[in-house]
């Protein structure tokens, strides 16, 4: 029938469900854009601002980087970053592909225990990680240093990790389960039959894997070390505890250093925070084109195969030693020397004479103190709210970059992980001054450390939400509009229960993080708002070592506890984390 | 009931060209009617079901439902996908995975703005999950159903609102050959029972001829013939609906006489001269294809007389079971011919041709 002559069109006319939509969608939108864009351009602003007296305005110039870059200590400073940032993920990078691909590609035995124990170091925040390693490694009371001193009655010293080789070791150490998380994927992505032509073709396992598996792997590989890099860059635990009391500076210790001294040199720590921004900022660019590109002549089938592992044979067991080793010196060493401290009343090096002396007072006093209980609460609050807003709106925020065809989607998509660039330490500095300068009544409460972590682990909440997002089939979305279902309702009723396995993931890795967080709590905190990990800070700096090691094992215990009810769960919701 | 004009749909492709996928699209299906778009894989079939859909904003045109518009760009109304009341079927059949078989039929009836009584969604459900064979796997999972299951589940769903229209995206795409042959003549007497309009995408000429009251061929965005499986088959338009559907030998020739008062014509070609039927007004001297499907050429090893035959030699044969396939040249040229597998000439030796003038369509040259 012709449809001119009968003409009562339906017209698409605004209804509360529309609102609603705009309303959710408006507004995941507006924070994230807010989060991410606000603290770089006021940090930006406040680089080329010359430090002035308060309430006038300051004129625009670069005296900051001037002075910055006409110090005799810079260039000192600029060659130490970066021979810091290379040994530590040099370091990493080796042990990570070497666990890597013992455990994805060969018959190593104990694959499974290993491969759950060698990712526990992420569990551990870096405060206490860098603090057990000081135990173990000062050059006076070092464990290691004791013991080998006993051994070969000599008063040298073996290890010191108060050096530019011993913070790059302990670093490395302790982000070495990164590079075996990310080298494993890699590895795991890559067809088995290319390696077993090549072993048809009679070359060795060692030559496989040097000609063939790294090289394949080679783009993944130069991407996980360009991370490793920036992210060493960013590190500022170690730099801070071991870097400092040696005279060593790198640039997070040395923003650290510009706001704690008298008068805090604001302008001085801004432009350090751009000039790491910007190095950062590089590498992650380059990290990302060479992905990009990695991708195009891509190894992987994605057709579904079974890899078949290497027979290492007679190497079997010596392959074995070395994990245990590793696992030993990065995860038993570290934990055992904290466990050993926290039971005792001062400091002492294991003896006999201390074993007498074991007592559960630094226990008592953790659990009695109330600043500690103050600060347990608020990093509990810190992370569940941190991790289901980031959830919440980076669901929405996903939805629009990867479902829908909305102009500027892919804008959005880069804007919300600008913060990824962000060194924990530079966003802690940028968030101060701009929420030091706009005073909306924030400043020196939780609300600060939560939108810090907020805009810190959004682009976690993005990554685990997009991956699931791209695997939720378009027609799963459009079957629902054809049963008449709003926008509205086929998010809530398919697109978020579809997304849970990826949502349940994100939130427990984000809760995680964010109950380690310091490099930027460490900026922000104020009194009655310490977390846990500044709790730690605030011991050491105090010298209360016994003490900091009974919070930091009931810390790590519970961040265990919290990880295996994690994967309990999350083997019936179909989860994985990492 | 449906009413498709002047539809013109384009989008930008990943490096921001555009591309013209429907072009000036105009078709009607008659109610309680069976009409199928088909055509190879890019020509716009699917963008035409998701345009009437509403899953797709077209750029030009007008669809209408019954007297209902729902899309027009000169009126700028455009009712959106959840508001046209209208049953989908999709390839991949959209099964939500976190419901199960209930769950996933009732979805219709609770979402959208509808108020109905939870006996009559039980009851409604329930129905329709007879009509279409699961009623005894309701509270399975619906991921635990097989691919036919699964199949009938998607056709429930779209069914239990009773829609006016019903939109299917090669549903028959993803299942084996068997269960698709079963699931075909189950669509068929479901359609045929419920008296549903009808509108079915597929890029399979055999679908489209077993299941369609009319087929609409399409081709680089535009629909090229309309008509009944058979008037497709066998009266296709232009030479390119009679490659698409079904296997076919084209001769190239050119018109010599043609036959006063009848579409009866003589082709000058390769083959020497053949007596062809024409569907359109032809002369004398226009450059024609010619267009034989394998069944019509009959093979045999004693001579046949009369108009269209010649001698060939046995060039190649391909045994499929319930048929033969041969290869046989005439004198340079190679024809494909379907017979009886009762026929066994040897490879090399000669065999005679014979092809019914009226079995041969003469198509102008050039078009499409």
């Amino acid at each position: 029938m012709p449809a001119a002559a009968t003409r009562t069109a339906v017209r698409s006319t605004p209804i509360p469900a529309e609102w609603l939509q705009g309303l959710v969608v408006g507004a995941s939108v507006l924070v994230v854009v807010y989060l991410a864009l606000v603290p770089l351009a006021f940090l930006l602003w406040q680089s080329v601002h010359a430090q002035v007296a308060a309430g006038t305005v300051a004129p625009l110039s670069l005296d900051n980087f001037r002075n910055v870059y006409a110090r005799t200590g810079t260039g000192r400073l600029v060659a130490d970053s970066l021979r810091f940032a290379i040994g530590s993920s040099l370091i990493a990078f080796g042990i990570g592909t070497l666990l890597a691909w013992t455990n994805e590609r060969t018959n190593a035995p104990f694959k499974r225990v290993f491969f759950a124990v060698s990712i526990v170091p992420l569990i551990i925040p870096g405060v206490l990680f860098v603090i057990a390693w000081m135990l173990l490694g000062s050059p006076k009371i070092g464990l290691i240093n004791v013991a080998l001193q006993a051994l070969f009655a000599t008063d040298f010293v073996f290890v010191n990790v108060y050096s530019l080789p011993g913070m790059a070791f302990v670093d490395g150490l302790h982000y070495a389960p990164l590079a075996f998380l990310m080298m494993s994927a890699a590895f795991r992505a890559m067809d088995p039959a290319l390696e077993e032509a090549a072993l048809m073709s009679g070359a060795s396992v060692a030559s496989v894997a040097w000609r063939i598996t790294l090289r394949l792997s080679w783009p993944a590989a130069f991407a996980t070390l360009l991370i490793l890099f920036v992210r060493a860059l960013e590190s500022f635990e170690a730099p801070a505890l071991l870097g400092l009391p040696a005279g060593i500076q790198v640039f997070t210790s040395a923003i650290y250093s510009a706001i704690h001294r008298y008068p805090a040199d604001i302008g001085l720590a801004s432009a350090y925070g751009v000039s790491l921004l910007a190095i950062a900022a590089a590498g992650l660019w380059l990290q990302s084109r060479i992905t990009a590109r990695g991708a195009r002549h891509a190894t992987v089938t994605g057709r579904g195969f079974r890899p078949r592992p290497i027979d290492l044979g007679r190497w079997r067991m010596p392959v074995a030693a070395i994990f245990v080793t590793y696992l030993l010196l990065i995860v038993g060493l570290p934990s055992l020397v904290l466990l050993w401290s926290s039971f005792q009343k001062f400091y002492a090096v294991p003896s006999l004479d201390a074993v007498r002396t074991l007592t559960l007072d630094p226990y008592r006093f953790v659990l009695a103190f109330p600043s500690i209980a103050r600060a347990t609460l608020n990093s509990i609050a810190l992370a569940v709210a941190t991790a289901t807003a980031i959830m919440l709106v980076t669901s929405v925020t996903c939805w629009i970059v990867v479902k829908s065809r909305a102009r500027g989607r892919s804008a959005l998509d880069v804007v919300s992980s600008i913060p990824i660039v962000f060194p924990g330490l530079v966003l802690g500095l940028a968030i101060m001054i701009f929420y030091l300068h706009v005073d909306v009544g924030i400043y020196g409460t939780l609300w600060i450390l939560f939108v810090a972590y907020v805009t810190r682990f959004l682009p976690y909440g993005i990554r685990y939400n997009s991956a699931s997002m791209l695997a939720i089939h378009r027609e799963l979305e459009e079957s629902a509009a054809m049963s008449g279902a709003s926008w509205w309702q086929t998010f809530r009723r398919i697109v978020l229960p579809l997304l849970r396995p990826g949502l349940v993931a994100g939130w427990i890795y984000i809760a995680i993080v964010s109950v380690r967080e310091l490099s930027s709590s460490i900026l922000l905190y104020g009194p009655g708002t310490e977390v846990l990990s500044v709790v730690i800070w605030e011991l050491w700096e105090n010298g209360q070592y016994v003490e900091l090691s009974a919070l930091g094992v009931l810390m790590i215990v519970a961040l265990s506890l919290l990880v295996m009810v994690a994967q309990r769960l999350g083997g019936r919701l179909g989860v994985r984390i990492a | 009931m449906l009413s498709v004009r002047a539809l013109s749909t384009d989008y930008t492709d990943g490096r921001g060209a555009n591309v013209r996928a429907v072009q000036e699209l105009a078709f009607d299906v008659q109610p309680g009617k069976f009409f199928t778009l088909l055509g190879p894989s890019g020509c716009g079939k699917t963008t035409t079901l998701r345009s009437i859909a509403g899953l797709e904003r077209p750029r030009e045109g007008e669809i209408s439902v019954e007297s209902t518009v729902v899309f027009s760009a000169a009126y700028g109304v455009f009712v959106p996908a959840n508001r046209r009341g209208f049953g989908m079927v999709f390839q991949s059949y959209a099964i939500w995975p976190h419901m199960n078989v209930y769950q996933n039929v009732a979805f219709p009836l609770v979402a959208g703005r509808r108020r109905i009584p939870k006996d009559e969604i039980r009851a409604r459900v329930l129905r329709v999950l007879d009509t279409v064979a699961l009623d005894d796997v309701a509270t399975r999972d619906a991921t635990t159903l097989s691919g036919g299951q699964q199949q009938r589940l998607a056709l429930a769903r779209a069914l239990v609102l009773e829609p006016k229209l019903l939109l299917l995206d090669e549903p028959l795409s993803n299942l084996d050959a068997k269960l698709r042959e079963r699931m075909r003549f189950e669509l068929k007497r479901l359609q045929r029972e419920l008296r549903v309009t009808t509108v079915y995408v597929t890029h399979d000429q055999s679908e489209a001829l077993a299941l369609s009251h009319e087929i609409g061929v399409m081709k680089d965005g535009r629909l090229v013939q309309v008509g009944s499986p058979r008037t497709i088959y066998g009266r296709p338009a232009n030479p390119f609906v009679a490659d698409f559907v079904g296997t076919t030998n084209f001769i190239r020739g050119a018109v010599t006489s043609v036959q006063s008062g009848s579409s009866t014509l003589v082709v000058a070609s390769e083959i020497g001269s053949v007596t062809a039927l024409a569907t359109e007004p032809l002369h004398a001297g226009a450059d024609v294809v010619l267009t034989v499907r394998p069944e019509d050429v009959e093979l045999s090893e004693t001579a046949a007389l009369g108009v269209n035959t010649w001698r060939a030699t046995v060039d190649q044969k391909v045994f499929l079971g319930e048929a033969i396939d041969f290869r046989v040249r005439i004198g340079e040229r190679l024809l494909l011919a379907r017979t009886h597998p009762r026929l066994s000439t040897r490879i090399g030796h000669p065999i005679h041709v014979a092809i019914a003038p009226e079995k041969v369509l003469a198509l102008r040259a050039g078009d499409a």
